[in-house]
């Protein structure tokens, strides 16, 4: 059931148990195993678009994280007999493991339309429709909060370790793992730091680049992140920033954020480089968006999604610090921008932004 | 930004349909025509196929209906000197003849830019070393593979990377000419026959990877370089089977993530090497149990897989394309569809797509049926759902082949040892046994073992044998019923196997609330609201179809996949039935399912429905928009057969009405109408039997036409000369239709005269027929394989006149409205009628072109109730436009190992061209010109005739006395010309007579045409059988038609080589 009172029916999977969440969708045709284990969708019910999922099983290896992320996962059909050279499981077993409750049997392209033309709403899993009052009360009285901290590495870890290249210092608000894999296959030496790390820790050691990862839920709300960020922005050691990152550098310097309708979740989102006059495809899974107005008047918006017209990059002039809203490290989706981690190496390596 | 030094654009069709080059390319072409003109570009178009949408004055602003050679093409530059060529439109046909024309120098000497891709990324992609050592730059993994030109170095490679090998010969469409050689002999053989028809003789030799999984990627590019891919295919089997003989699923289901990207940017990686700025498509081949991949081929153009991929996905490839060769960016391009998003995105699917070959081997009943590397299959459907079980069986369905389960007795009924013999051997049936294998319980591993089709695609057939078993049992509750419908059972079949009627059936999903409803195709998964009306049905989700009624709602039925005897003519008329509605102010629907025409393009009509053409399919469209009318006559018989099913549905069909359909069908109530008339036709009998067959023929005498009523191109029909033919013909008609009580076969007298063919526009009081047309062929010869002369040439003014009033007479008398077609024969001045069909007909494009009258629309326009006499084009016959019009029957014969290229009452030909000129020759050799046919002025002609043909030809080759033709003939033939007195004629050696033969001249490859009459039968044991067999793989024209032998003579002897006259069509459409 929606906040707006709309039900939609299917068939129980996974850990199923009521579960409330914030309904979002996702038009990726493959990658559901990076999607499920993307952090940002913590607190999330995610509705995938294409209606046959689980076709090709599930893979470890291709996990971007520890754990399965979204609070429920919502199909058209779910299947049981999967198919890859590379499949070790099927995904039901998979959510059973990590205890989330999943539906098939749904309509999802009726719920995106709804979700389409009312915007991201809040749901709630339930296996008894009976008391809708009750579920009411539920749905209104969740609240997303505390969920960078949730996800986020718990102590410092180092990837790459003994790699000769640069120094990383990544802030893991959530990070995917294919954000440490992209700069440790560098030659990077990648040091994971938890969320709440102060800017001074991260600073004394030196670094020669800074990373802020993805992340889930409203940027505004982190507070004390936006606060070290803001140091670090003023140091001006070198910066790469990407989604919830790039939201909080920009609140970090003075900008705002706004919620979207529905958001970004897909692998097929263009993005338009405006000084290179190019347009790669991007992995994308936000559902907050930083405002073009209200910029401080160094940073230049210097990338924008073709279909919409928001913000998906900004250069910030006389810092070496660039940040994107959309997924260079892919995972899944296209792998069009990867090119990025070498633009921002290779700044860290010069200390400044060369466009 | 577009390049404003484009100004004028010359777009290349790809000629005649043949296997491999079907309808996809009138649907690009047109797309990008349009796409063209309406960024102000003026069009200049050539295509030698007049039944086409894209050779329409509307749609270029010059129209060239002529043969696409070189020394065509280059007057046609001369003439209009454009400033620009695309080559990427007209398929391999297009591609090659752009390159031939830069090669010669003619685009740079007449100033005329490649524009989508030029000469360099051509060759990269095309030729076999470039294209190898472009890979092996950018670090695209290929096949081992080398390049020959010789067979010896063919076996010596081959030796040593081990057999098997694939050959694929270079420059060839379709993969003409290649194949899978198992060993040396079989290599040799495929080499030597690929080497030849290899434009460059040349071919490559590669290991054979025959069983990797087959991956495709449709990708696009613009002059900036931005690359996109509109969608991945995956086929249902694997490497080793041509993919447009395979099943085809978009997107690929049994990728990960990382195989799926990995392989996209491979593709994008390759176009950005290539620097195409269009379309291109890619085919990998990956391996199943690792990330190993290899570029299997590069098509830099659109082609059959692109427009899979539009449809499919909704994102207009060729428009799109188009567009960038105009120095547009993606970024720049509006995304149609949406009309909010621009070109440059990635569709994103929220259904599965399956598409689904259609073969000709109902009309070859000796071709090898085994499929390969070679493309077989004349056309293809697509079926559209949420589920890949519903997709496949809604494909399946939409063949119209009566198969509405995967499970058949005849397989069920073998035992698993025979099941897995069958399964060794790859042909159209695969899918049947696979299910049949599943059915009888071999394990799924094993038969992937034997066939490599990937286990998930197996366990989804599992599921719907499964199913079927369960219904079976008598299994029936609401939750069985929805699943089964969910999976794409249709009530027919749940019926049967459950043992109750389909009424019963029916009356459970009403009670049950068990409805279809249609879904949009909209690029996005409805992430952003779709403007366009493109739809498909399934089951438990929510309707999205806006049904309000706002004008009159009249529905269309297309005529499905391309297929001998119904091809790309009746999506022509389809589609201008359609503008037509649309002009009128009614709101048009189409119903259709092939992925590769004009009428299934989203901004044809008002509302799209990409469904099965059937029964139940069009019923729920039916039930939910609730038509004023609908229009069976431009569908050919798929629509015909649909006739019913609306009526009883209350639908008014518009036009002639199904109970004059079935008069004009049936035999004693067609006869009785004739007797009205006075009109005669040759005597005939209705039978039911092989013994009543026989007694009729014996009452009419020989030779005598039998046939199966409600036929189609001629299916079935055969000329009997003797009782042998009676017993073979009645065999193999019973053996193709159960149940002749219902379907009876008709033995008719068999007249050798005259063909004469009509079109006529009837509105129930007037007619007007735009043209006659003569078959320069006798009778015999199906109508659409016989080369069709407009105006009438041989008639007798009387006889025309007779034509005309019998037409008048049958129109009233059959209260046709629209479209109808009437064949005649025409004997020592005498008419007889030989069929009536009350719709539209294969030459109704070709003859609305040559004669400016837009049939169809005026057609359409009387089924709403206009006057002929009001449309301004007069009634009776039209004057005649001052050209001679010559349609010439295309086939594709060399793709179709086995099949008897004789001609007789069966249709065979696949497609066909148009030669327009003033004089009557000219357009002769024009035809012959186009249809590939060529005869220099002293040419090697080879004669071997039946002795009953023998007084004929020594007739007729002594108008040639003078010639420079060099005549050969076999010992029975040129015994008979000797005798006649013809004495320019040396001996040469039947087949199988000792050397030197025909087979040693056909060898040395000068022979330019060979004319050799067929004796009667089917069968594929004859001398003259094993002729033209080897006469069609080595390349010769081999002319199996007296008159059609005489008719390219002549043209050939009498008209100057150098002098040919261009005509362009645009203008005379315009004129009227």
């Amino acid at each position: 059931m929606l906040e707006d009172g709309s039900v939609y029916e299917g068939q129980a999977h996974g850990d199923f148990r009521e579960t409330v969440c914030e309904v979002v969708f996702n038009t990726s045709m493959t990658g559901y195993v990076e999607i499920l284990t993307d952090p940002s969708y913590a607190g999330q019910g995610v509705v995938m678009t294409y209606p046959m999922i689980g076709n090709y099983g599930i893979s470890r290896e291709d996990f971007e994280s520890e754990r399965l992320q979204p609070s429920a996962f919502l199909v058209h059909e779910l299947c049981d007999t999967p198919s890859n050279f590379r499949c070790t499981d099927t995904i039901e077993n998979l959510l059973k493991e990590f205890g989330i409750p999943c539906m098939s049997g749904l309509d999802t392209r009726a719920v995106v339309k709804k979700l389409r033309e009312s915007g991201t709403m809040r749901g709630v899993l339930t296996g008894d429709i009976s008391d809708k009052d009750r579920l009411m009360q539920e749905i209104y009285a969740y609240k997303q909060e505390g969920l960078v901290e949730s996800v986020s590495c718990k102590a410092p870890y180092v990837a790459g370790k003994g790699n000769t290249g640069a120094k990383i210092a990544l802030y893991d608000f959530g990070t995917k793992r294919n954000i440490v894999e992209s700069l440790a296959s560098r030659g990077c030496e990648v040091t994971v730091y938890p969320a709440w790390t102060s800017a001074e820790t991260v600073l004394s050691t030196h670094p020669d680049g800074v990373m802020l990862s993805n992340g889930p839920g409203d940027p505004a709300a982190c507070v004390n992140i936006i606060r070290e960020i803001r140091k670090i922005y003023n140091y001006g050691v070198p910066t790469f920033a990407i989604c919830l990152g790039h939201q909080l550098t920009a609140l970090a310097v003075g900008g705002e954020t706004e919620r979207m309708k529905y958001g970004h979740r897909g692998a097929n989102h263009p993005v338009k480089f405006l000084h290179e006059d190019r347009t790669y495809l991007s992995s994308q899974n936000h559902g907050y968006m930083v405002k073009a107005e209200g910029l401080p008047q160094n940073a230049e918006v210097h990338c924008v999604n073709v279909n919409d017209g928001t913000v998906e990059g900004i250069l910030y002039h006389g810092k070496p610090i660039f940040t994107v809203q959309f997924h260079p490290e892919a995972n899944a989706g296209p792998r069009d921008t990867a090119f990025l981690f070498d633009k921002f190496l290779k700044m860290a390596a010069e200390g400044r932004y060369d466009d | 930004m577009i390049d404003k030094s484009i100004k004028k654009v010359m777009v290349i069709g790809s000629g005649p349909i043949i296997i491999g080059q079907a309808a996809e390319f009138d649907y690009a072409g047109t797309q990008a025509c349009r796409s063209l003109k309406e960024e102000g570009i003026e069009v200049v178009l050539v295509n030698s196929n007049p039944a086409t949408i894209m050779t329409d004055g509307d749609i270029a602003d010059k129209v060239y209906i002529e043969p696409l050679t070189i020394p065509t093409l280059t007057k046609i530059i001369e003439k209009e000197k454009p400033d620009s060529l695309l080559p990427t439109l007209g398929g391999q046909t297009g591609l090659n003849l752009a390159m031939e024309l830069e090669e010669k120098g003619v685009l740079k000497e007449n100033g005329v830019r490649l524009i989508g891709i030029n000469a360099t990324a051509i060759k990269k992609a095309e030729d076999r070393q470039e294209f190898k050592d472009t890979m092996e730059k950018i670090g695209e993994p290929c096949i081992e593979s080398l390049v020959v030109h010789d067979v010896e170095s063919a076996v010596e490679f081959s030796a040593k990377i081990g057999y098997p090998v694939i050959v694929r010969p270079a420059y060839t469409l379709g993969g003409t000419g290649g194949g899978i050689a198992d060993n040396e002999e079989e290599l040799r053989e495929i080499c030597a026959n690929g080497l030849r028809l290899s434009r460059v003789t040349e071919v490559l030799i590669e290991k054979c990877i025959a069983g990797w999984k087959e991956i495709e990627y449709e990708v696009m590019r613009d002059s900036k370089g931005n690359c996109i891919t509109v969608c991945n295919m995956e086929n249902l089997d694997p490497v080793g089977v041509h993919t447009g003989d395979s099943i085809v699923v978009a997107p690929s289901q049994t990728l990960m993530d990382k195989d799926y990207q990995m392989l996209r940017s491979a593709a994008l990686n390759i176009i950005t090497e290539l620097g195409i700025e269009g379309g291109c498509n890619v085919q990998f081949a990956l391996h199943p149990d690792s990330f190993q991949y290899a570029v299997i081929e590069v098509n830099p153009r659109v082609s059959r897989s692109s427009a899979l991929a539009s449809k499919a996905t909704g994102y207009p490839i060729a428009r799109v394309a188009a567009k960038i060769a105009l120095g547009l960016g993606l970024d720049e391009i509006p995304n149609a569809v949406t009309g909010k998003t621009f070109a440059s995105f990635e569709p994103a699917l929220d259904y599965c797509v399956v598409k689904f070959p259609k073969w000709p081997f109902d009309k070859f009943v000796t071709a090898k049926r085994t499929l390969g590397t070679q493309m077989k299959a004349t056309g293809e459907v697509m079926a559209i759902a949420r589920s890949f079980e519903a997709a496949l069986q809604k494909a399946m369905h939409s063949l119209e082949e009566n198969r509405k389960s995967l499970l058949y007795p005849e397989w069920l009924e073998k035992s698993l040892p025979e099941l897995e013999e069958l399964l060794e051997n790859i042909d159209n049936t695969r899918i049947y046994v696979v299910a049949a294998a599943i059915y009888n319980g071999m394990a799924l591993e094993k038969i992937h073992d034997i066939t490599k089709i990937d286990i998930w695609f197996l366990q989804k057939i599992k599921v719907i044998v499964d199913m079927e078993k369960l219904l079976s049992t008598g299994c029936c509750d609401r939750d069985t019923l929805l699943e089964a419908k969910r999976l794409g059972f249709t009530d027919d079949v749940i019926a049967k196997n459950v043992g109750v009627t389909e009424a019963a059936i029916k009356n459970l999903r009403k009670m049950w609330n068990i409805r279809p409803s249609f879904s949009v195709v909209d690029t996005c998964a409805a992430e952003f609201a779709a403007q366009t009306p493109y739809y498909y049905s399934d089951y438990c989700v929510e309707n999205e179809v806006d049904t309000t009624k706002t004008r009159k709602k009249i529905m269309v039925l297309g005529s499905g996949p391309i297929r001998i005897g119904q091809g790309i003519e009746f999506d022509y008329c389809s589609v201008h039935s359609i503008w037509a509605l649309k002009k009128a102010g009614c709101e048009a629907i189409i119903v259709n399912n092939n992925p590769e025409t004009v009428s299934t393009d989203f901004d044809v009509s008002d509302k799209l429905y990409f469904e099965p053409l059937t029964p139940e399919y069009v019923t729920n469209i039916v039930e939910l928009e609730q038509p004023d009318g609908a229009i069976v006559q431009f569908g050919g018989q798929t629509a015909i057969k649909l006739t019913k099913t609306l009526n009883d549905l209350g639908v008014t069909i518009l036009g002639t009405d199904a109970d004059h359909v079935d008069a004009a069908e049936d035999r004693e109530r067609f006869d009785e109408i004739l007797e009205y008339c006075d009109i005669a036709r040759p005597k005939g009998q209705t039978v039911f039997t092989t013994e009543e067959a026989l007694a009729a023929a014996h009452a009419l005498g020989y030779p005598v036409l039998v046939r199966p009523s409600y036929v189609l191109g001629g299916q079935g029909m055969q000329i009997a000369a003797n009782d042998d033919d009676i017993n073979e013909f009645m065999g193999i008609i019973t053996r193709t239709i159960p149940d002749l009580s219902e379907h009876p076969v008709l033995v008719d007298k068999y007249l050798m005269g005259q063909e004469v063919e009509v079109d006529a526009i009837c509105d129930g009081r007037d007619i007007l027929i735009p043209g006659i047309m003569e078959h320069v062929d006798r009778a015999g010869i199906h109508s659409g394989d016989s080369i069709s002369v407009y105006p009438a040439v041989t008639l007798s003014e009387r006889v025309q006149k007779t034509i005309v009033d019998y037409t008048k007479r049958l129109a009233s008398a059959l209260h046709v409205i629209g479209m109808m077609n009437i064949q005649f024969i025409v004997l020592h001045e005498e008419v007889y009628i030989i069929e009536v069909n009350p719709r539209s007909s294969r030459t109704v494009p070709y003859i609305s072109k040559v004669t400016g009258i837009p049939a169809i629309s005026l057609a359409t326009r009387a089924m709403l109730g206009e006057k002929i006499q009001d449309m301004g084009y007069g009634t009776g016959l039209y004057p005649n436009s001052g050209y001679y019009a010559i349609k010439l029957p295309v086939f594709s014969f060399e793709k179709i190992i086995g099949a008897d290229t004789a001609l007789g009452p069966e249709m065979k030909s696949t497609g066909e061209v148009l030669g327009i000129s003033q004089d009557y020759n000219e357009a002769l050799l024009k035809a012959f010109e186009g249809g590939g046919i060529s005869l220099p002025k002293d040419g090697k002609i080879i004669v071997t005739v039946r002795d009953k043909d023998k007084p004929e030809i020594c007739e007729m080759l002594k108008a040639f006395k003078d010639s420079d033709f060099r005549f050969y003939a076999t010992p029975g033939t040129r015994k008979a010309l000797l005798e006649a007195g013809f004495q320019n004629v040396k001996p040469v050696n039947k087949i199988s007579g000792d050397s030197p033969n025909i087979l040693d001249m056909l060898s040395a490859g000068d022979v330019s045409l060979i004319i050799n009459t067929p004796t009667h039968g089917r069968l594929p044991d004859r001398d003259g059988f094993k002729l033209r067999r080897i006469a069609v793989e080595s390349g010769a024209s081999c002319l199996t038609s007296l008159d059609a032998a005489r008719a390219i003579m002549q043209s050939a002897y009498i008209v100057p080589s150098d002098k040919m006259s261009l005509t362009d069509i645009a203008t005379l459409q315009i004129k009227k």
